[in-house]
């Protein structure tokens, strides 16, 4: 329906607007471009700083991140392999009290956070990240996925242990929560101090990738299948919408979106899963060109490391493990022992990087997207030499959607409506992370807040107004500048969740927690 | 001996029906009358951030405006008819709250009014007397 009133506005605003002014219209995107990179260029700068390691820029982010995840799984022993069952129990309801029910479930808590991290980094960013570092970079990702479990659990523990209970009963909670009242606790300064640092960037991250991003790449989509029309005129639909939910208070569009996003999810899934079976003679290929890309020269722009370095980046930018977005939004859920929804975090990079981006990336590779060099059996690179060369010459959602469209022609209809519904949810919660840190800073208040939700809708209308490339990386880096700040606050408090964990699991053992029958 | 009657009440015109007959069978029999009152929830729904964090409140409200508005009126009118009587306010899925009320009051019977659905929806979701009839460890009674 969301689509097709859409579709409909779309064409009206073409033929009335579009007519008279198509140059201006272009115009107004190129100008947006050039001064948006001006303006953000620094900031990328400083947080995509490169390394050079035998030979290979490498960008300290990454590195931060992942070596960020190994600390954790290994300060927490492996957390994320051996409490997975225990964190399915936890979801499924098994430990909640009966006289509960009524409350914030972990399933609750869970799906929601899903919803905010499932987005268009699982369909375009993996796209990216196969496009320009091979099939290899998959491997990373899974990896990074894998470990960044660790990371969701520490923050997302920490995240309801410190959230503010008011007492008209609503909660607040989130790392700037955790910095100012945890630090205090352990009696170190500076709590306060990287709390406002992590609401600045998270007010900034809620504008670039939990917003910009999304409206830019579903634009990209739209116009990919209803054919090129000017980015402001998604820009202007969207952030009407948005305006209408967030400002308006029509709850009905973000609770429907809410409900039908798991399912699109699973049609998601299940579609590359077909697919996957279908050209189930090109699987063997397939995973002998992950592992080898992983390790080795396959042709494409930094060889192996290369790969490391999209797959690695790809994967915290979808799973936003170690960013803290997601210990906002798992802190409403009713228990009494924080630790319990760190293990159900556990299973948010899982589900996210595990299944859903490897889904994506195994769907590229499998269809034969990437053109290869039948002499040499290297991947032959683009016009600009950045990127794998690809079939159709797409790179971004726009590959995605040709590789699932190579099999199930009718799938890119399908997949416009994911995106879009991928983009809207994300969204609708980036706009409440943004707003829980905007209010951290300001305090609450009817006009403050609309002053923010203001600021976001324009942040929509501008993200699909403007080209990739500068969003993309301003998109990036303000996400990654949270996590910059999130993992020294980690470090400094793991020690709480470290006690919280051991006593757990000896309750655990004990038969002191146990199931309700 | 005195016996419990679970009576499934939520404010309709049946559930009304069925808490009369109740009433009646009980004055008449020297039995006592539990009246449930279940509030319609799943914990595998799907919930935004917003109504997450509201979730508390919320629940506190509508616990009180069922007390105050669904249970507390019936109630007086079941003590003015001599009958013992207690509540219980529950969320969860009906038919299988109202079993599990049966069990924990030790009720000797469940009695219920009849919705009179019918067709589809009943069909897709089921009635709370067809899944009561199959699953409850007591006696149903289903009053047209």
């Amino acid at each position: 329906m969301t689509f097709r009133a859409m579709h409909m506005l779309a064409a009206a605003f073409g033929m009335t607007l579009l007519g008279a002014a198509p140059a201006l219209a272009q115009g107004i995107d190129a100008v947006f471009d050039q001064y948006f990179g001006y303006a953000t260029g620094w900031f990328v700068n400083i947080i995509f700083y490169t390394f050079n390691i035998f030979g290979y820029d490498f960008p300290w982010i990454v590195g931060w991140l992942v070596a960020g995840a190994m600390v954790f799984t290994i300060y927490f022993g492996f957390v994320q392999f051996k409490m997975v069952p225990h964190a399915i129990a936890l979801v499924k309801g098994d430990y909640s009290d009966p006289n509960d029910a009524g409350e914030v479930s972990h399933f609750q808590a869970l799906a929601t956070a899903l919803s905010g991290t499932v987005g268009l980094g699982n369909i375009a960013g993996v796209a990216v990240a196969v496009g320009v570092g091979g099939p290899g970079a998959t491997f990373w990702m899974i990896l990074a996925g894998l470990l960044g479990m660790a990371s969701k659990f520490t923050e997302c523990t920490l995240g309801v242990k410190y959230r503010n209970e008011y007492d008209d009963g609503t909660v607040s909670g989130g790392p700037m929560y955790y910095m100012t009242k945890g630090f205090a606790e352990r009696g170190l300064p500076g709590g306060k101090f990287l709390g406002v640092m992590f609401a600045i960037f998270c007010i900034l991250g809620s504008w670039g990738g939990g917003n910009m991003f999304q409206s830019n790449q579903a634009h990209a989509q739209l116009s990919n299948v209803i054919g090129d029309y000017p980015g402001w005129i998604t820009g202007v639909i969207f952030a009407g919408i948005v305006f209408l939910v967030i400002i308006g208070g029509l709850k009905s569009i973000a609770s429907v979106t809410e409900k039908v996003v798991p399912f699109m999810g699973i049609l998601y899934v299940g579609t590359a899963l077909i697919i996957i079976l279908m050209n189930f003679n090109m699987i063997g290929t397939a995973f002998g060109q992950i592992i080898s890309g992983a390790f080795t020269e396959s042709g494409i722009v930094g060889g192996a490391i290369g790969a490391l370095i999209q797959g690695f980046r790809r994967a915290a930018f979808s799973n936003e493990a170690g960013v803290g977005s997601a210990a906002i939004a798992h802190s409403a859920v009713r228990t009494k022992e924080p630790i319990t929804e760190g293990f159900v975090s556990l299973l948010e990079p899982f589900i996210d990087t595990v299944v859903i981006c490897t889904m994506t990336a195994l769907v590229i590779v499998i269809t034969g997207q990437l053109v290869t060099d039948p002499a040499t059996g290297m991947f032959v690179l683009d016009e600009a030499g950045e990127a794998i060369k690809t079939l159709d010459g797409s790179s971004g959602v726009a590959l995605t959607s040709a590789a699932f469209s190579s099999t199930f022609s009718w799938f890119r209809y399908v997949l416009v409506v994911a995106v879009v519904l991928f983009a809207f949810s994300t969204m609708i919660s980036w706009s409440y992370y943004g707003l829980k840190a905007w209010t951290y800073l300001f305090g609450e208040g009817q006009t403050k807040e609309i002053i923010y939700k203001l600021l976001f809708c324009f942040f929509v209308f501008l993200g699909a107004t403007i080209q990739l490339g500068s969003v993309l990386d301003f998109s990036d880096a303000a996400i990654f500048a949270m996590a910059v700040v999130n993992i020294i606050a980690l470090y400094f408090l793991m020690p709480i969740v470290k006690v919280e964990l051991s006593s757990y699991v000896s309750r655990l053992r004990s038969g002191e927690i146990r199931k309700f029958a | 001996m005195s016996r419990k009657i679970v009576v499934g009440f939520d404010g309709s015109e049946a559930s009304h029906r069925a808490l009369d007959f109740a009433t009646t069978r009980a004055k008449a029999q020297g039995d006592s009358i539990v009246i449930a009152h279940v509030l319609e929830w799943s914990p595998y729904s799907f919930l935004t951030p917003n109504e997450l964090e509201e979730r508390h409140k919320r629940r506190q409200e509508e616990l009180t405006r069922a007390e105050t508005a669904i249970l507390a009126p019936v109630t007086a009118k079941v003590e003015a008819a001599g009958v013992p009587v207690s509540t219980v306010l529950k969320y969860g899925h009906i038919a299988e709250t109202l079993v599990q009320i049966a069990k924990d009051e030790d009720a000797a019977l469940i009695m219920i009014g009849r919705m009179g659905h019918s067709g589809l929806s009943s069909r897709i979701f089921g009635s709370v007397a067809g899944t009561l009839a199959q699953v409850a460890p007591v006696p149903v009674t289903i009053v047209p």
